[in-house]
């Protein structure tokens, strides 16, 4: 009885870790290809059999990805534009998380459900108005116009007042008692005991603009202006694609934040189930 | 001290005004950058403009998206999308998250990451490299097929393939992300229930159907709805790998919105299209939770 029960579980086992290795090769192998064309010319790619090893082509690659879209100004872009981002938006939408978790006040059920039904919006609807508007500002081509539309990004707001949720009055209490003000207890005592909900709403802001598309296709037409995504998405369409050079785009555009990650996917993947998908 | 208390600066924060100055940024540019131009995207499409002159058109944008075989396509291409995509990726999901959460498992964190790490690169990217991965003559995917013996397959240059080939974009892409909330989900059903199953004898695939299934309604209406709307604004994908082709059996409602607005700068036709897809998701979210609610009770 126990002999067949073990044989079975075996049997189990070794089902489970095959369908499991099979998925882990089909999501990381296109990675593992980006990689590999990375680093090989462009015909290399496209060999019968295919390559998969890395050749030596990365410097050249680099340099042609260099003379065909400024590769190194397109990162600073996305850089600038994403850090800026992050920041501001990290600060904006945990003030207004703080305010919808710890205070009443009139009209806090109707904003908050305003900005839950934002979250269905498809982002599609505002993004003419938007344009119309950046143009009569002059602020195609900008910086601030790929920065300001999403920062309050209603999303992260609902994952801060989640998070907010959890500190004690008492201790907003005891502040207040010693005298201090609501915005040296937000900085002082929110902000730092609220550092790792910060940080993981903070990671998923940094990915969603660093990997932001259609706005910043719509409104960064200049090439010096373009973000990665941006740059890639004009590489793809050229009528003679080298792809040495496009692999490694894709490299450049993956890898930072495939380490960011790797380094903080605990407080990442906690961050976004941050409360959304308790009770 | 008492300085401060009567300095102008302190004076209009009060504890009636606090939470209002807290909020304040955020919903300042919530109004800007959010409600007026989904406000004035509705007035935009109920209007037309000749010469930089805007008029009211009453319901004609409308009339004529319903008069339009390209839209209709559109429509159609994205409901197949959505009623075959995402059933299949919200079991595959399931399966993955059961399986991860096994107490046989080893070596759970590098599954959970490796299977999650197709979530956190940008679409275009994996659009880019999936275009040479399903590359008709040279791409991986048909070398590797042809080992099994079956013919190249024409991934993005057949109507059919090309959609097959999107689905599976959109599948390889989000799978782990909805896993990793299923996963929390199995985390929060409490283990009395299993035992008290397996004590009156009932087998894991049991087990399955009857305890965790139900358990996990809440978080299959939620990742139903996210993945529903998600499928719903479908654009980078089709826009990199297919551009919409071949003969328009990709174009998504949102890559035919972006044509009208920003290659034949029809702002108004543009915005009517929007505006549909705004009543399609709020139906559909609104059904889905009507669904959900009805049998809860």
């Amino acid at each position: 009885m126990t002999n067949k029960n073990k044989g079975k579980q075996l049997l189990g086992k070794i089902g489970m870790y095959t369908l499991l290795f099979i998925g882990v090769i089909v999501s990381l192998f296109p990675f593992y290809w980006m990689f590999i064309g990375a680093t090989n010319p462009s015909g290399a790619i496209f060999s019968i059999p295919p390559n998969l090893t890395p050749g030596g082509h990365f410097m050249e690659n680099l340099r042609n990805l260099n003379e065909s879209v400024g590769i190194w100004r397109v990162v600073g872009n996305s850089l600038f534009i994403t850090l800026t981002f992050t920041i501001l938006s990290v600060f904006i939408c945990s003030m207004a998380g703080y305010a919808f978790a710890k205070f009443k006040f009139a009209g806090r059920e109707f904003i908050f459900f305003m900005l839950l039904i934002a979250i269905m919006i498809p982002y599609h609807v505002t993004i003419i108005p938007l344009f119309r508007m950046m143009g009569s500002l002059d602020w195609i081509n900008t910086y601030q116009a790929v920065i300001l539309p999403n920062l309050a990004y209603p999303f992260a707001i609902f994952l801060m007042r989640q998070n907010m949720r959890s500190i004690p009055d008492s201790l907003l209490e005891a502040a207040r008692v010693d005298g201090a003000g609501e915005f040296r207890i937000f900085f002082r005592v929110i902000i730092p005991t609220m550092r790792p909900a910060l940080a993981a709403v903070a990671i998923f802001l940094f990915m969603f603009q660093w990997n932001n598309f259609l706005w910043p296709l719509v409104i960064l037409g200049d090439p010096d202006m373009a973000t990665i995504p941006v740059a890639l998405s004009r590489l793809n369409g050229m009528s003679r694609i080298d792809y040495g050079q496009i692999m490694l785009g894709t490299t450049i555009s993956t890898l930072p934040i495939m380490v960011f990650f790797l380094l903080l996917q605990k407080q990442f993947i906690s961050g976004i189930l941050g409360g959304s998908v308790k009770e | 001290m008492a300085k401060q208390a009567t300095s102008p600066r302190r004076k209009w924060v009060t504890p009636k005004t606090v939470p209002y100055i807290f909020i304040l940024p955020a919903v300042l540019l919530f109004i800007v950058f959010t409600l007026y131009p989904v406000i004035s995207s509705l007035i935009l499409s109920f209007q037309t403009s000749s010469g930089g002159v805007s008029s009211f058109a009453g319901l004609d944008n409308y009339r004529r998206l319903f008069n339009d075989p390209l839209f209709y396509r559109a429509l159609s291409n994205t409901f197949i999308i959505l009623i075959i995509q995402v059933p299949i990726m919200l079991t595959l999901a399931v399966i993955l998250a059961v399986l991860m959460n096994s107490v046989l498992l080893k070596a759970k964190s590098f599954f959970r990451i490796a299977f999650f790490m197709p979530a956190i690169t940008a679409l275009v990217a994996y659009a880019i490299v999936f275009r040479m991965i399903l590359d008709q003559n040279y791409g991986f995917v048909n070398y590797f097929i042809s080992f099994v013996g079956i013919d190249p397959v024409p991934w993005l240059n057949d109507p059919f393939w090309a959609k097959v080939a999107l689905i599976a974009a959109v599948t390889w892409r989000w799978t782990g992300y909805n896993m990793v909330i299923f996963l929390a989900g199995l985390q929060n059903i409490s283990k009395d229930l299993y035992e008290a199953a397996s004590i009156d004898g009932a087998g894991k695939i049991r087990q399955f159907f009857s305890i965790t299934l139900p358990q996990l309604r809440p978080i299959f209406l939620f990742t139903f709805v996210l993945s529903t709307i998600g499928t719903l604004q479908l654009f980078d994908e089709p826009f990199i790998l297919t551009q919409g082709g071949p003969n328009n059996s990709t174009l998504t409602i949102s890559l035919y919105l972006y044509r009208a607005g920003f290659q034949n700068f029809d702002f108004n036709y543009a915005s009517a299209i929007a505006y549909v897809l705004v009543i399609i998701i709020a139906t559909l979210s609104w059904l889905q939770f009507k669904v959900a609610g009805d049998r809860d009770d």
